[in-house]
């Protein structure tokens, strides 16, 4: 080892040490921010000192793609808050595409004289690479509406992805068998493509609520394939930022599937929300429809209120409204709280995001757990855009799509107020029950113009 | 089933298969196993910070994590950055655009990540800054 590549290697150690101290303090909001710095400086260590590598001889290229690549990440961290999915989904795409342009990088550059390790880690690093980028770039589109959030499914659907993936695994064991042979380029293109389309098909038959559990598993390939880069380069920093993504994306994944009730192989091939539920029975009724002074009354004098936001919050942009009017109430003496359900949104993690810009300080905002006990004693919970996450059928109905997923019961609250834009059902298709109890009011119209007019009454009260 | 391919575990065990395969190999066998090491003890330590991280705190996660795996810009500097004999042009573009892409990430990811964590403000900030 030359002299250079010691302080090159302290440098990584250091980062290394630096990004694991940045996702610890993310155990909590106060020393989040800090935290990130850290991590933030160990990364501009490891980059400045990686300029000084002994290899580097040319900074031409190096220089375009630092600066063209700042000046696309700047703007893409301007975006609002309630663009946050799609922007994750691009980032998971821009992350899985270095990764991968680094392992066909290294094959081109050194060929068939890698030897079978290095060769299987660039295999998986670029398999899991490119189908993460097309995966991801999909997900980005549906969220973004450029494409219909609903499943698209085919017949023989899973023959073709099922072919796709033996394809892959074919063009992967005989490339790394035979490293010589006339036909490792093929193998190894050929691998690139069925990678790239795989991803497409992975993602094109889930639906836009799913997006949460999907958003975490791209999270996790895209880790995993920097992690495979780490051990194509045998560099250590690459491999633990790498699996620290991975297990990060892996963690996050499981708990989306847990707060659904499904596993994931149902949330990639069950193709939810295509398939119109069958009607759960008997649940009809008439919908009370309720006026925004009564409801008005009904929050001012109430001790306690409860927000339950959903995806129908983000796409009103209703977020500010929402805070204005807890504002009043808890002018009024009103114990305002907001119940978070973990998959509601489009991502982890989405309303607290949309909530917090609108600054409500994060001892408001509760999780599913903390809230439920809470609910006998809530005055009104008012569901924002929410639907299959307070559907009572979920826990009383073990027939129904959606059986066991927990929801927050906001059927146990004194009363509930329902924003809704029309009478149509939720995302899954499915009849709400919630929709027809007798403690239930509902208040049609869009969601931030409702909390608007409900904002404007309570004051009048 | 498809999916399992895709699972952690099987590629952790797909590395071994491919690490069996060490007889012809161009990697030092000791490198493989200590970056094995790295990777067994990254992933446990993995599990339990981010376990740690409240629901709340998922989003600025997710694009923290995104950040830090742009690490990956390392490998592409190296490769835009380096002189080879054959396929020079083809080399230094793929790492240019490497190195571009793991950019857009490091910077993009860090200023998101801070831009969302400024938000997340106890009550006490929150009624300061109201009252001014």
């Amino acid at each position: 080892m030359t002299h250079p590549s010691y302080i090159l290697e302290a440098t990584y150690l250091i980062a290394s040490c630096l990004f694991v101290m940045g996702l610890k303090s993310l155990s909590h909001p106060d020393t989040a921010r800090r935290g990130m710095i850290m991590a933030a400086a160990g990364m501009l260590a490891a980059l400045l000192g990686t300029l000084f590598h002994p290899d580097i001889h040319n900074y031409l290229w190096i220089a375009v793609g630092l600066v063209v690549g700042s000046s696309i990440g700047i703007p893409m961290a301007m975006v609002p808050m309630t663009a946050m999915p799609q922007r994750t989904a691009l980032s998971h795409a821009f992350g899985a595409l270095a990764a991968s342009l680094v392992g066909i990088a290294e094959y081109v550059i050194h060929g068939n004289s890698m030897g079978g390790v290095k060769m299987g880690a660039l295999g998986l690093e670029v398999m899991l690479g490119s189908l993460t980028v097309t995966g991801s770039l999909i997900a980005a589109a549906k969220l973004q509406e450029f494409m219909r959030g609903t499943p698209i499914q085919f017949k023989g659907q899973h023959f073709v992805n099922l072919a796709i993936g033996l394809g892959m695994v074919t063009c992967f064991v005989l490339w790394v068998m035979d490293p010589g042979a006339a036909n490792a380029n093929i193998y190894f293109f050929t691998l690139v493509g069925l990678s790239f389309l795989f991803g497409v098909m992975l993602v094109i038959p889930i639906g836009a609520a799913d997006m949460p559990v999907v958003m975490s598993l791209l999270n996790s390939y895209a880790g995993l394939s920097s992690a495979a880069t780490g051990f194509v380069l045998g560099n250590n920093v690459l491999i633990i930022a790498g699996t620290l993504d991975g297990f990060s994306g892996f963690i996050l994944s499981i708990l989306m599937c847990k707060a659904m009730n499904r596993s994931i192989t149902n949330v990639l091939f069950g193709g939810f929300g295509a398939v119109v539920g069958t009607d759960t029975g008997g649940v009809g009724g008439t919908m009370r429809e309720v006026t925004v002074d009564d409801v008005a009354v009904q929050l001012a004098y109430a001790n306690q209120v409860v927000f339950v936001p959903g995806y129908g919050m983000a796409t009103a942009q209703a977020q500010h409204a929402c805070r204005e009017l807890g504002n009043l109430l808890e002018e009024r003496g009103v114990a305002v709280k907001y119940a978070i359900h973990p998959v509601a949104g489009r991502m982890p993690g989405h309303m607290n995001v949309l909530l917090a810009e609108a600054n409500v300080p994060y001892s408001s905002l509760w999780e599913m757990d903390q809230i439920n006990p809470e609910m006998p004693q809530t005055d009104v919970a008012v569901v924002i855009g929410a639907n299959d996450v307070v559907n009572p059928d979920a826990r009383d109905n073990p027939k129904s799509l959606i059986a066991g997923m927990p929801i927050i019961e906001v059927d146990k609250a004194k009363s509930v107020v329902v924003l809704k834009r029309g009478k149509g059902k939720g995302f899954s298709g499915l009849e709400n029950p919630l929709f027809f109890k007798s403690v239930t009011g509902m208040l049609y119209g869009d969601a931030k113009s409702s909390l608007v007019n409900l904002a404007q009454a309570v004051q009048k009260v | 089933m498809i999916h399992v391919l895709f699972h952690p575990a099987v590629t952790l065990a797909a590395l071994f298969v491919a690490g069996g395969e060490a007889g012809k190999t161009a990697l030092d066998p000791a490198v493989v196993i200590s970056s094995l090491y790295v990777f067994a003890l990254a992933a446990f330590l993995g599990y339990q910070v981010i376990s740690r991280v409240p629901p709340l705190l998922h989003t600025p996660l997710m694009s923290a994590t995104n950040a830090i795996s742009g690490i990956s810009l390392i490998g592409s500097l190296v490769i835009a950055g380096s002189t080879y004999e054959h396929h020079q042009t083809l080399a230094s573009l793929l790492g240019c655009a490497a190195v571009t892409s793991a950019m857009i990430n490091v910077t993009g990811g860090f200023l998101i990540t801070d831009r969302m964590l400024k938000m997340f403000r106890k009550k006490e900030t929150v009624k300061a800054e109201e009252k001014k």
